[in-house]
């Protein structure tokens, strides 16, 4: 049923929505620390979980699937309420803060590449101690 | 005339509804007329949405974009928190654990490295512009995550709508240079193989930006590079309204 799906997500919205406000308000912000990200971690784990077990079928997760369907136009509507005209008058900062940081990420993909090969090279018995 | 208005006012989620296909339908034909496809509808529609949300600031002197207008009023419940956030857990349903233990150290190393750097950038160039305390920062630094991340950290920090709509407009900027850029930065980085796929979405996380980004450069990479950034926008939400506003503040002194 689509419904159980949408209800698992629901579930895993509500929990994770909860701890992030629980969370904040331990830490002492008045804000929602990382509630999103909880819920998605829970959502990922329920979905492992009920996929082992058998509980997935095509119905359940299409509730799922609906919404990350609808994820981009979401994020449309969002970008329409916005006090964009406000932004406008700051407008180089966005273009800016939007590449720089990339160009920067991107910089150290190389670097990582190479963090990362040592350790295969090690597990084809470069470097083998003698006891 | 009077009637309608006044149906379409009180049916006003259903008219968002209608009204943002709308507008991701024309995207998609203008993203497949006006670009061959080379900007993805979706980064067009999202600009449309930033377009007509300055359009309604200047027609209603509002503060809430189109949603000021009582034609689009729905938008505010449809671009709320409650489906946004909602919407983007959902998203999570394309990761499981048994595929992230393969990604492997260096996926999980590279979501870090991507989402400190991104967010040390961006606070980096808003100090520049002058904004000095701590909410704007993180909010900024969060944009410069991606989109989601601004927002969905701005909202929970409490910043004001206009630095909150800079951050979108910088994850925006971002998930369009990454799309545009990803195949002329490929030759120089080595972005040929899953392996730096993975990396090259775990470092730049932006889900939009990096599969049709690498769609440009080489198919066979999309699922790589996509499945690592799917954690980004999640970790992202976690860690910049957490860890990184608390350094922010501790740094600012307030």
């Amino acid at each position: 049923m689509t419904i159980y799906g949408v209800a698992i997500l629901a579930f895993c919205y509500v929990i994770g929505q909860l701890t992030g406000e629980l969370l904040g308000h331990l830490i002492g912000i008045d804000a929602n620390v990382g509630g999103v990200g909880f819920a998605m971690l829970l959502l990922i784990l329920v979905n492992d979980w009920f996929t082992k077990k058998g509980y997935m079928d095509k119905l359940t997760e299409s509730g799922i699937q609906f919404w990350s369907q609808l994820y981009i136009p979401i994020v449309v509507a969002m970008s329409a309420i916005q006090n964009v005209k406000l932004a406008v008058s700051s407008g180089f900062i966005a273009i800016l803060a939007g590449t720089v940081p990339v160009v920067l990420c991107v910089s150290t993909i190389p670097l990582l590449t190479k963090l990362a090969k040592p350790k295969s090279t090690d597990h084809h018995g470069h470097y083998h101690p003698v006891p | 005339m009077d009637i309608i208005t006044r149906f379409l006012e009180k049916n006003g989620l259903i008219v968002a509804f209608l009204a943002v296909g709308l507008i991701m339908y024309s995207s998609a034909i203008i993203s497949r007329i006006l670009t061959n496809r080379k900007l993805p509808g979706s980064a067009i529609a999202i600009f449309a949405g930033l377009v007509l949300a300055y359009l309604g600031g200047l027609y209603s002197g509002g503060e809430k974009g189109l949603a000021d207008l009582k034609l689009f009023s729905g938008f505010s419940l449809l671009g709320g928190s409650m489906f946004r956030d909602f919407a983007i857990v959902s998203t999570a349903m394309g990761a499981s654990f048994v595929v992230m233990k393969q990604t492997g150290w260096v996926g999980a190393l590279s979501l870090f490295i991507g989402i400190v750097l991104s967010f040390i950038g961006g606070v980096a160039i808003a100090l520049l512009w002058g904004y000095t305390d701590a909410v704007s920062l993180t909010t900024i630094g969060a944009g410069a995550c991606t989109y989601i991340v601004g927002p969905v950290t701005g909202a929970a920090i409490g910043a004001p709508s206009d630095v909150m709509a800079l951050s979108i407009a910088a994850g925006l900027v971002k998930a369009i240079f990454v799309t545009v850029a990803t195949p002329f930065m490929a030759r120089f980085v080595g972005l040929d193989n899953p392996h730096t796929a993975m990396i090259f979405g775990g470092l730049i996380g932006t889900t939009s930006g990096v599969s049709a980004g690498l769609a440009a450069t080489d198919p066979k990479l999309v699922p790589y590079g996509a499945l690592t950034a799917t954690f980004y926008t999640g970790l992202g939400c976690l860690v910049c309204p957490s860890v990184l506003f608390l350094l922010m503040r501790l740094i600012i002194n307030e």
